[in-house]
Parts: structure tokens; C-alpha cells; sequence
């Protein structure tokens, strides 16, 4: 393993249960992999990172709607769109555009395919 | 189209920067595939990475932590559930110390997290007792025949934690760089 990122400590510390990272639901390891693998490729620093996801944490802590559940990895998302976008990676509302397109699929449309027809996005 | 990004949940947003960072090559995700399993299952124990990297680098504590492993370990604050007390087992160049727990799946929690898979399962529990060099080279780890290999069994009252040899090359690393050097594997004992 490589030098841990990773706080422990402090709020941008990922949730951990018994020291094991945890994700509740599959897009939260995506989302968490794809800022790993976007740092180690050198595409931003850990600490440029960081500090969006501070800044994210500290957004929802002061202007969160009543009774909406905190989410670290809903920050994690936010923290990774504006340090990609800020960095060129992808053009402002291209995230939203493409996530429209996506929504706009029939339901069901990645069970329509033969077993092993893999389709790349961790389902 | 005018879409309403209220709509969108995360998860979508989530895939579509993957599609997105992929189709222009910034993110490979096999690559990332391995990226994820490397974190769930090796930075969970980091708790017990600190207490090696300690021991390997402070003598004194390193003293402390094999004649009193559970109060050592408090020191550095963990403790909890399945951590009541923890033996330290020192590794030497000539002899190599696996854990295993024949009866059930007892495990350090606060120092090495969740168990893996593989320690609950009845084949490697029952398997390393008996031919435990066997069942670690199918783990990926040859020990020479001259390392002496000691199996121990966890029960309900003891918990067992290997403090691994301090590689070769890592004379000049801090604590901290130490800690990365540290896996769940080598602290059960099945990587060395």
C-alpha cells in the first residue's frame, strides 16, 4: 500500500466502521476511486483535494436544508466535480448534461444484455 | 432538453464523470478497480500499522508492546470490543509467527478492523494448524526452511497481533512513511 491520504481524524476523514472504510451505497467507492486514481495519475494534488472537501463539509454544516441527512461522500462528489472542473478536466455543466443523458434511460437498461456483456460502471 | 439537476442523484452524476474522465483517458477503470479494493482492505487496519511503526521505530514502546500488548496499545488510543487483550508476537529473521482462530473467528478489531474473508473461513482455519507452510505459499508468502513457523490460536480471552520485521531499505523512513509499509496481512501473519 501506498502512504496513506486518508485522514483519521478531523472532518475530512472518510467514515469508518471498526477502522474499515465504509460506503454505503456503490457510487460512494466510485466516486472515492475516482479521486484516488485522479490524484495518483498526478491530475491534482491530495492537499488542492482536501481542501475543496473541507470547503464542501463546512458549505453543508452552514446552509444544509432542515432535516437533510449528512452525506460525507454527497461532499466527496461536490469536492471532486469543482477540483476537476477547475482543473479543465471536464467543462462546466458537462457533469450534468451527461448525468441527464444517463437518467434519461429506459429502466432496467443495464440488465437488457447477456451475462458477461460487462458494462463498466461497478453495478 | 432542460434538465433539472435536482433529478440527478449522486450516484448518476457519480457515473457520468466516470464515463466522462474515462473516454478521455484520465481514468483507467481497471486501475481504479484496484485503487478501491487496496483501501477497503488494507487501510482499515491502520490503527495497528501506527502501533508497528512505533514499535519498529521507539524502543522503549517497542518493550512495552511485547510485555504488555493491550496497555501498549491503549497508549496510542484504540481500544474497544475484541481488544480487551491483545498478545504482541515478534517476528525474527528466524522465526515467523500466523494467527488463526480454530474455533470461531476471534480477531483484534481495533487495531486491524474487520477480518477478512478468507480468516473466517473454515479451510484456512483449520488448514494453517495443520500445514501451515503449505497454506501460507498458497498465500503468496515461501518461507526458507531454516525460519521456524509458530501458529497460534485465538480464543475468546486472548487476541493475537504479529509485529512484523521492519523491511530492508527503510532505515531512513520516518514513523509516518513507516505506517504505509505496514498490511493487515503481515500483522496476521500471512505476509511477512
Amino acid at each position: 500500500m501506498t502512504t496513506p491520504l486518508l485522514e483519521v481524524d478531523g472532518p475530512a476523514a472518510p467514515p469508518r466502521d471498526n477502522g474499515e472504510l465504509v460506503f454505503a451505497e456503490p457510487w460512494e467507492s466510485r466516486a472515492f476511486g475516482l479521486a484516488v486514481t485522479l490524484h495518483d495519475a498526478g491530475s491534482f494534488t491530495w492537499d488542492d483535494f482536501r481542501d475543496h472537501l473541507v470547503a464542501r463539509i463546512a458549505y453543508w454544516e452552514r446552509s444544509h436544508p432542515e432535516g437533510e441527512c449528512y452525506s460525507y461522500y454527497r461532499c466527496w462528489l461536490q469536492a471532486l466535480e469543482s477540483v476537476v472542473q477547475e482543473r479543465g478536466l471536464v467543462a462546466d455543466g458537462e457533469v450534468t448534461g451527461r448525468a441527464g443523458e444517463l437518467a434519461e434511460r429506459p429502466a432496467g437498461h443495464d440488465h437488457e444484455h447477456d451475462e458477461g456483456h460487462g458494462h463498466g460502471h461497478g453495478h | 432538453m432542460t434538465i433539472n439537476p435536482d433529478r440527478l442523484s449522486p450516484a448518476l452524476r457519480t457515473e457520468a464523470l466516470e464515463q466522462i474522465l474515462t473516454e478521455r483517458g484520465l481514468v483507467d477503470p481497471a486501475v481504479m478497480d484496484k485503487f478501491i479494493s487496496t483501501y477497503e482492505n488494507d487501510v482499515g487496519p491502520l490503527n495497528g500499522a501506527k502501533v508497528v511503526a512505533k514499535a519498529w521505530t521507539d524502543p522503549e514502546y517497542r518493550a512495552r508492546l511485547l510485555a504488555e500488548g493491550t496497555s501498549a496499545i491503549k497508549e496510542l488510543g484504540f481500544a474497544g470490543p475484541q481488544g480487551e487483550h491483545i498478545v504482541v508476537l515478534e517476528n525474527t529473521p528466524s522465526l515467523h509467527h500466523v494467527v488463526t482462530c480454530t474455533l470461531c473467528s476471534c480477531y483484534p478489531w481495533p487495531v486491524l478492523g474487520l477480518p477478512p474473508g478468507w480468516y473466517k473461513d473454515p479451510a484456512y482455519r483449520a488448514r494453517i494448524v495443520r500445514e501451515p507452510r503449505t497454506v501460507l505459499a498458497e498465500m503468496g508468502l515461501t518461507l526458507a526452511d531454516d525460519v521456524e513457523v509458530k501458529v497460534w490460536d485465538s480464543s475468546s480471552e486472548v487476541r493475537y497481533l504479529v509485529l512484523p520485521l521492519r523491511p530492508a531499505g527503510t532505515e531512513d523512513a520516518s514513523e509516518e512513511e513507516l505506517v504505509g509499509h505496514v498490511t493487515r496481512d503481515m500483522m496476521v501473519g500471512v505476509a511477512r
